[in-house]
Order: structure tokens, then C-alpha cells, then sequence
């Protein structure tokens, strides 16, 4: 199997008071093409931190991060720009990240940009109006604006912008956080497919444990800006090694006991 | 009754065709000292719900029916009025973080900026209680970070800052829309602890938003479940959970992750 994302000793540190903090802390990880790799951790871990490094939308302090045999910081500003159509991301915060002057037909088409052999007009408006259907929208939502729409519609205008070019990497922070269980299998299924059919590898932060369970094949660990364990995600769910990764499990809410009432008091 | 829902209607003006209603007459009922949890399907309108009871639907958004805070008609009021209650009498905390927060104001400054508009606290003792809020919601190294900028943040940090904003005027009545999305499940479970001792203790009644029934299941005595603008049922949560009368409800027990589906299956193991 092709590697698709490898990042190799990755730290970043921000200001912070009269110090710092290291937000990734010496982090490296590997990601074969086809595969779904969920990042699970502390909030505040670093996560986001990663991912933004992994678009090259922000430098690391030390450490590089490879895709497709490309070192992206050494890449100059072109080549940059054309690798970037083959790997899109899901923000975490949808709002910021959709441009509320524009019309949500023309953020989805936005990445196609990118693409010179990207399909225009008709063809480019039925392309959007197929992928708004598949995340759960109707074709005629093209028309109105970010504002209109729900946290979970939003969140799902930014799927579908993040895979209308099929990109070979797709990093997406928690992106189904704001989705109801049943949207949220429809959208699961949906990247389940693209990996199948175009074997799109995806970077899956989450801090949905059960999420990971359903379709990630590997889970990275991370606490305090470290990965502190990695693994087959079944493994590391039903086995975890680290003392973080078992109280993480332990927290996981689940439905034995139903009832603010019911519950000890500690 | 803290608060009355009594056929609540909303819709919005479209720039072309007829206006869409989003909620359909939603009647509901939360008494002083207990929590309702709101499950439903994405665009189902649990956050227009939430706005109308703040006071804060957008301008292209009209409302009938009453929505009644302590026998007070809150579709009544002035915006004058309505300043008089947000915050103090109603806190909210919004889905989306930055809803909530200015960009261009250190959090710390953002938190005591209530306490001392609403409560004349003067400026020491505000940024006193609001480094105890932040720390309270769990901000390592709080001491530092109450000068940060919220872009400065982690998601779930900001997140946490708008639930300590919420907080720091103990409204009575507390709307809690997706307020542990970007939460990873241990500070989740403190956060849910903190609300329910306010509950418990302070007696503040709570309505709470979540897709996620195990969020539900830990903090909700009451569910209602809406789906399309409409209420589909409503309920001990036990009883939703266990027994869904509902086609929708079910659905969304069967899309449950497998892990926490098991355990419903499995009480009390
Ligand atoms: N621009 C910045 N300036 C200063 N500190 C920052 C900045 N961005 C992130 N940080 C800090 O770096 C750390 C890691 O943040 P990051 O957003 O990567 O966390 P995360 O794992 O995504 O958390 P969450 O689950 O809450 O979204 C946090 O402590 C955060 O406060
Ligand atoms: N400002 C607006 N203008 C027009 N339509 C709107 C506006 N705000 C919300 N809507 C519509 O109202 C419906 C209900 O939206 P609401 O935000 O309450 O959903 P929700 O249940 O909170 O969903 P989610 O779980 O995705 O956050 C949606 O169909 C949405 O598109
Ligand atoms: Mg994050
Ligand atoms: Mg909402």
C-alpha cells in the first residue's frame, strides 16, 4: 500500500503568558492510501494544531510533514498551490470557515478552482447539486447563504466542499460534531464510499469514541501535545495499553444508567 | 413554571416565495429545578427554539404563540425588556462558540464584562471570579490564558469559555445548545457535572441540546424529541430511550455507534 501522509517529528509552539506552549509535541504518524486514521484526545491537545499543519495552512516549529514522497514545507508557493486540490480539510468551527457573503453554490464549487479540467457551468451546477444531496441537502439550498442554515446544515455545506474534487486526503476535524445520529450515518456512509470508489485516505478527528469504533481502521492517541498511543482502532479500543486512552474509554457516556437521578451522588 | 412553550411558531422570509415555517407549534414545560434534554433530526429547529426563547431570533424571523418565562411573555417583550432578562435571568450557551464571543477581546475580559455590567461587581473581583470560572471549567493554566484571545484557543477551549461566560451570572433558567460538541469526553463528564450540581444546588432549570443520547441519558429527567418543526414525543427520558413511541425516535436509537448502543441493551451492567 501507497503512503499517502507521513508526519515525521512534528512540534509547534505558541506563545503563551511570559512562556510557551508546545501544542505538538515531537508527533509522528503514517497514513496508507484507503485508510481511515481517527485522531482521538484531550481537548486542547493538539489536534486541530495538526491538521492545519498537515494543510500547510500554518508552520511547524520543527519536524516535516510529507505527502505523496512531498516535503510540504520545502514545496515553493506553485506546486504548493497544485498539490493543495488533493487534499481538502473540514474546519472544525463551519461558520468561520464559510464565507457569509457567498452563496453556498458557490463555496462548494470553491476547491474546483483549482482544477483546470474541472467541469463549468451546468455541469459544474449539477455536480454541486448531486454532492448537496449526498450530505443530506436539497439541490435548491445552492442558492441561499450560510446564515440560513442550521449548525449541522452548515456543517455538512463543508463536507461537501471539502470532497467535491475528490481529493486523495481529506482532513476532517470533528467534522460531524454538530450532526444528529442519522445525518451522521448518512455522512460516515458517504466517506465510507469515496474511500471505497476512489480510495480517498482520510485524517478523522474526533471526539466521538464510537464514531472511531464504526469506521476508522487506525486510532492515534494524543494528551498535552504527544501521541501517547496508536494502533489497529480496534485494538486500542477494546485493549488500550495507555492510562490515558482507559480513562478516556471510561468516560465515554454511555446508556446503562439513564437519569440525573439515578446516579451516585460523589 | 420556570418555563411555558405554548404553540410556538416560526418562520422565516424568503427572498423569493412564501415564507417557511420551521417550527410548527411546539408546546412544552420546564419547571423550576429540573432539566429537559432536546434530541431531533439536524435542521429540525432545536436552535430556533432556543433563540426564541432568548429573545434572539433574526430579524427575517417571525414568531407566534407565547414562550413564557415565569408567567412573562417573552415574544412580548421590548428589547429593553428582553436586556433585562438575557444573561441574568436567561444565559445561554450557543452551538457555535464564536456566536458568543468577540474576536478582538481577551476572554477574560469577555467573561467579567457581565458580572460587572450586570452585577456592579467591581473590575478585581470580576477578573477574580472569572479566573475561578475558567478554571472551574477546566483551562489548564487558567491564570495565563484568561488574556488569551479566543483564536488563541482550542475549539473545545472556547467552547469551554462561552460555557463559563453562561455561568458566571447563575441565570435561572440556562439553555445549553451543543455545549460539549468539542469536548473531549472526560471534560465532557465534568462539564455535565458542574450543570447538574447548579441544578441540584442552585435549583437554575436547564434545557440542554444534544444529538448525543449518552449526553442525554446523564442530564436529562425529561426528553423531547422533535424532528421537522414538529415535537414527535416527549417523555421521561428512561422512557423515550427504552421505550421510543416514535418511528423517528427508534431510528435514532438504531443509528446509534455500536459501543453505546450495547450498553443501552445492558442496563445497569
Ligand atoms: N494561535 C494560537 N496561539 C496560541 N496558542 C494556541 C494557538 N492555537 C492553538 N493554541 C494552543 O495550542 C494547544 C493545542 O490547540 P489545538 O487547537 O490544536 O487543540 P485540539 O486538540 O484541537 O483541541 P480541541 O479538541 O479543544 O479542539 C491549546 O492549548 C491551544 O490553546
Ligand atoms: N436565519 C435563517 N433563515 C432562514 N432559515 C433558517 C434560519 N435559521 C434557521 N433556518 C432554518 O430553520 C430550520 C431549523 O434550524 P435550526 O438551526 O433550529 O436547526 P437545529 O435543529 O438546531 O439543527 P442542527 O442540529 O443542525 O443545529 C432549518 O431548516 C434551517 O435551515
Ligand atoms: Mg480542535
Ligand atoms: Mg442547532
Amino acid at each position: 500500500m501507497a503512503e499517502i501522509l507521513r508526519v515525521e517529528n512534528l512540534s509547534r509552539d505558541f506563545q503563551l503568558g511570559q512562556g510557551h506552549v508546545r501544542a505538538l509535541d515531537d508527533v509522528s504518524l503514517s497514513l496508507e492510501q484507503g485508510r481511515i486514521l481517527g485522531v482521538v484526545g484531550e481537548s486542547g491537545s493538539g489536534k486541530s494544531t495538526l491538521a492545519k499543519l498537515v494543510m500547510a495552512l500554518d508552520r511547524p516549529t520543527a519536524g516535516r510533514v510529507v505527502i505523496d514522497g512531498q516535503d510540504l514545507f520545502a514545496l515553493p508557493p506553485r506546486a504548493l498551490r497544485q498539490a493543495r486540490r488533493h487534499f481538502q480539510m473540514v474546519f472544525q468551527d463551519p461558520y468561520g470557515s464559510l464565507d457569509p457573503r457567498h452563496a453556498v453554490g458557490r463555496i462548494v464549487a470553491e476547491p474546483l478552482h483549482l482544477d483546470p479540467a474541472a467541469p463549468k457551468g451546468a455541469a459544474r451546477r449539477d455536480l454541486v447539486a448531486g454532492l448537496l444531496e449526498d450530505v443530506g441537502l436539497a439541490a435548491a439550498d445552492a442558492d441561499r447563504f450560510p446564515h440560513e442554515f442550521s449548525g449541522g446544515q452548515r456543517q455538512r455545506i463543508a463536507i461537501a466542499r471539502a470532497l467535491i474534487t475528490k481529493p486523495r486526503l481529506l482532513v476532517a476535524d470533528e467534522a460531524t460534531s454538530a450532526l444528529d445520529l442519522t445525518v451522521q450515518k448518512q455522512i460516515l456512509e458517504l466517506i465510507l464510499r469515496l474511500r471505497d470508489e476512489h480510495g480517498i485516505s482520510v485524517l478523522f478527528i474526533t471526539h466521538n469514541i464510537g464514531v472511531v469504533d464504526e469506521i476508522c481502521d487506525e486510532v492515534a492517541v494524543m494528551q498535552d501535545g504527544r501521541l501517547v498511543e496508536t494502533g489497529p482502532a480496534r485494538q486500542v479500543l477494546d485493549h488500550p495499553r495507555q492510562d490515558y486512552t482507559r480513562r478516556l474509554l471510561a468516560a465515554e457516556p454511555m446508556l446503562n444508567v439513564i437519569g440525573r437521578r439515578n446516579r451516585a451522588p460523589v | 413554571m420556570m418555563l411555558s412553550i405554548r404553540d410556538l411558531r416560526v418562520s422565516f422570509a424568503r427572498e423569493r416565495g412564501p415564507a417557511a415555517e420551521v417550527l410548527h407549534g411546539i408546546d412544552l414545560d420546564l419547571p423550576k429545578g429540573r432539566t429537559l434534554g432536546i434530541v431531533g433530526e439536524s435542521g429540525s429547529g432545536k436552535s430556533v427554539l432556543s433563540l426564541a426563547v432568548m429573545g434572539l431570533l433574526p430579524r427575517s424571523a417571525t414568531a407566534s404563540g407565547q414562550v413564557l418565562l415565569d408567567g412573562q411573555d417573552v415574544l412580548a417583550m421590548s428589547e429593553r425588556q428582553l436586556c433585562g432578562i438575557r444573561g441574568r435571568r436567561i444565559g445561554m450557551i450557543f452551538q457555535e462558540p464564536m456566536t458568543a464571543l468577540n474576536p478582538a477581546m481577551r476572554v477574560g475580559d469577555q467573561i467579567a464584562e457581565g458580572l460587572r455590567i450586570t452585577q456592579g461587581m467591581p473590575r478585581a473581583d470580576a477578573r477574580a471570579e472569572a479566573l475561578r470560572l475558567l478554571e472551574m471549567v477546566r483551562i489548564p493554566r487558567a491564570s495565563e490564558r484568561i488574556d488569551s484571545f479566543p483564536h488563541q484557543m482550542s475549539g473545545g477551549q472556547r467552547q469551554r469559555v462561552g460555557i463559563a461566560i453562561a455561568l458566571a451570572l447563575k441565570p435561572d433558567l440556562l439553555i445549553a445548545d451543543e455545549p460539549t460538541t468539542a469536548l473531549d469526553v472526560t471534560v465532557q463528564a465534568e462539564v455535565l457535572d458542574i450543570l447538574d450540581d447548579l441544578v441540584t444546588e442552585l435549583g437554575i432549570s436547564l434545557m440542554l441540546i444534544s444529538h448525543d443520547l449518552g449526553v442525554i441519558a446523564r442530564i436529562a429527567d425529561r426528553t423531547l424529541v422533535m424532528y421537522r418543526g414538529d415535537r414527535m414525543e416527549e417523555g421521561e427520558t428512561e422512557a423515550v430511550l427504552r421505550r421510543p413511541a416514535h418511528d423517528y425516535t427508534r431510528k435514532l436509537i438504531a443509528a446509534m455507534p455500536r459501543r453505546v448502543r450495547a450498553s443501552l441493551e445492558a442496563p445497569h451492567g
